[in-house]
């Protein structure tokens, strides 16, 4: 499945879904030395949410996820923010938003180009 | 959204990576809230400035802006501590000097290390109209509703990016359209002491917009109201008939009708053992500095109960005599940090304040998660009082 949305930070990417269902507080859901969020590791992931929330200040924690070297690989959003944005550029993250995120599930196979994402193998319904 | 020749020369980085990086925030943000361009600012308010806060990633991303200068009067946020009392606030050789690094890749970058979170008292005075880009949710309320200059709620990375490039996307706040009222709000009461605070704490959870509201009060009543509806909530302004500059155009036919009883305040603990009295969230006027001497002139504090006010070093500076008076009761002025920012809620557990911002965050885990109660300023004040 192809799916199109707009380009926050362009960039190729490929990997792993790990999603959160809900709206992610960047500065407290977010561990950036050990590269989880909501409780699940991240690193090397496409990591999936519908928003970032919380204190402006969340910018700097996704910073910190390449500075200690536990950055996802590419984020893919329902809506991107402030938050999100400033934090994905000075992290040079592939991040796109404007995505219908609930036809991603956590552990699909998904390849992302620039505003495409193309989910490649498909978890099936458990 | 256009770009002007100069706009698109730095995003192709032909100012270097760094400007081309900063570009690239404020274009993807304008485009996000679809800003027809970008707008010059006058000036900058930048928060990210704690260690406690930013921490290693944060002083290295600010190490990897070397080199580069703001373009606009910038101001800066309270930081982890006063140098003056780094034992009273739990400050180690470490944090020391990571805070130190930061704040010299901020003056490096030609930022004014004011570090405080009312820089519209003396460091850094928007006029009315003016576009400007302030982090700092209470500086932001209070820039917008009773200055009337024009800033959205930025966060640490855009306030920077702006201050580095000079602008900042126009939209939101920046527009005469959107400053209008969205919700009109109608009590049963006119608040007194403390209740601007908790009003202000209310109003941020139910509102989702530019609150309109028919009261009484004064500039420091309205900063405690602002403060903590922005702490509570996303509130960037609000309208007071009869008081702030934008109020007679603010009201129109599709405003949402909200009403608030005096009973939904909440505040029900007693401040008679609280062990720290805080009051400064935002940093204090110098009409309250003068309130606050004056009540304490002659005076003795009580044993057991600390008593820590917190000001703006440019205000500090101007009312030595003012200071005296408070230092000689007892009580200690800090200046370039503040209660949330500094260890102060890690290290009291019952804090008494009159701010419902400081009351909003002091509560959470993540800053202690003191027991605190809310109180006008002279209930407070006699509570340190022999």
């Amino acid at each position: 499945m192809i799916l199109r949305g707009r380009v926050i930070v362009k960039g190729k990417a490929e990997g792993y879904v790990v999603k959160c269902d809900k709206p992610v507080v960047i500065l407290g859901d977010i561990n950036e030395r050990e590269g989880t969020a909501c409780g699940k590791s991240i690193v090397n992931k496409i990591f999936v949410f519908p928003y970032g929330a919380g204190s402006t200040v969340g910018s700097y924690t996704i910073y910190g996820l390449r500075y200690y070297g536990n950055a996802p690989v590419g984020m893919i959003l329902q809506e991107a923010e402030t938050i999100v944005t400033a934090g994905a550029i000075i992290a040079e993250i592939p991040t796109v938003d404007k995505i219908d995120i609930s036809k991603i599930k956590e552990g699909d196979y998904v390849r992302m180009k620039d505003g495409v994402v193309e989910i490649i193998s498909s978890r099936p319904h458990s | 959204m256009y770009l002007t020749r100069e706009e698109e020369r730095i995003l192709e980085g032909e100012e270097g990576e760094i400007l081309a990086k900063m570009m690239e925030i404020l274009v993807k943000v304008g485009e996000i809230y679809h800003a027809d361009r970008l707008i010059p600012i006058t000036s900058a308010q930048i928060s990210g400035v704690s260690y406690n806060t930013i921490g290693d990633s944060g002083l290295h991303f600010l190490n990897s802006l070397k080199g580069a200068r703001v373009r606009v009067l910038t101001t800066l946020n309270p930081l982890a501590f006063d140098e003056r009392y780094l034992h009273q606030l739990g400050v180690d050789e470490k944090i020391y000097n990571k805070q130190m690094e930061i704040i010299k890749a901020y003056v490096d970058m030609g930022v004014k290390t004011t570090a405080t979170c009312t820089p519209y008292y003396f460091d850094n005075i928007p006029k009315f109209g003016e576009h400007i880009a302030w982090a700092e949710s209470s500086a932001v309320i209070y820039a917008n509703s009773i200055i009337g200059a024009r800033t959205n709620r930025e966060g640490a990375i855009t306030a920077l990016a702006s201050a580095l490039i000079g602008k900042t996307p126009n939209y939101g706040l920046h527009l005469e359209e959107k400053r209008k009222a969205t919700h009109l709000v109608e009590l049963d009461f006119q608040p007194e002491g403390e209740e601007y605070s908790l009003l202000g704490l209310l109003l941020g959870e139910r509102v989702k917009g530019i609150p309109y509201l028919r009261i009484s009060g004064n500039y420091d009543d309205f900063k405690l109201m602002g403060a903590a509806m922005a702490a509570s909530g996303s509130v960037a302004m609000y309208h007071v008939e009869n008081f702030t500059p934008e109020y007679r155009k603010a009201l129109h036919d599709d405003v949402e009708r909200i009403f608030i009883e005096r009973k939904e305040l909440e505040n029900n603990a007693s401040c008679e053992d609280v062990e720290l009295v805080a009051i400064g969230c935002p940093h204090v006027s110098p009409s309250e500095l003068r309130r606050i001497a004056n009540y304490l002139k002659g005076k003795k504090k009580r044993e057991y109960v600390e008593l820590w006010i917190f000001v703006a070093r440019s205000v500090k500076e101007r009312y030595p005599e003012l200071i005296r008076i408070i230092e000689n009761f007892g009580g200690k002025v800090m200046m370039d940090t503040c209660v949330v920012v500094s260890n102060a809620g890690k290290i009291y557990h019952t804090i008494g304040t009159n701010s419902g911002k400081a009351a909003f965050y002091l509560a959470k885990k993540k800053f202690g998660g003191a027991k605190v109660v809310v109180r006008d300023l002279y209930t407070l004040l006699r509570s340190v009082v022999q």
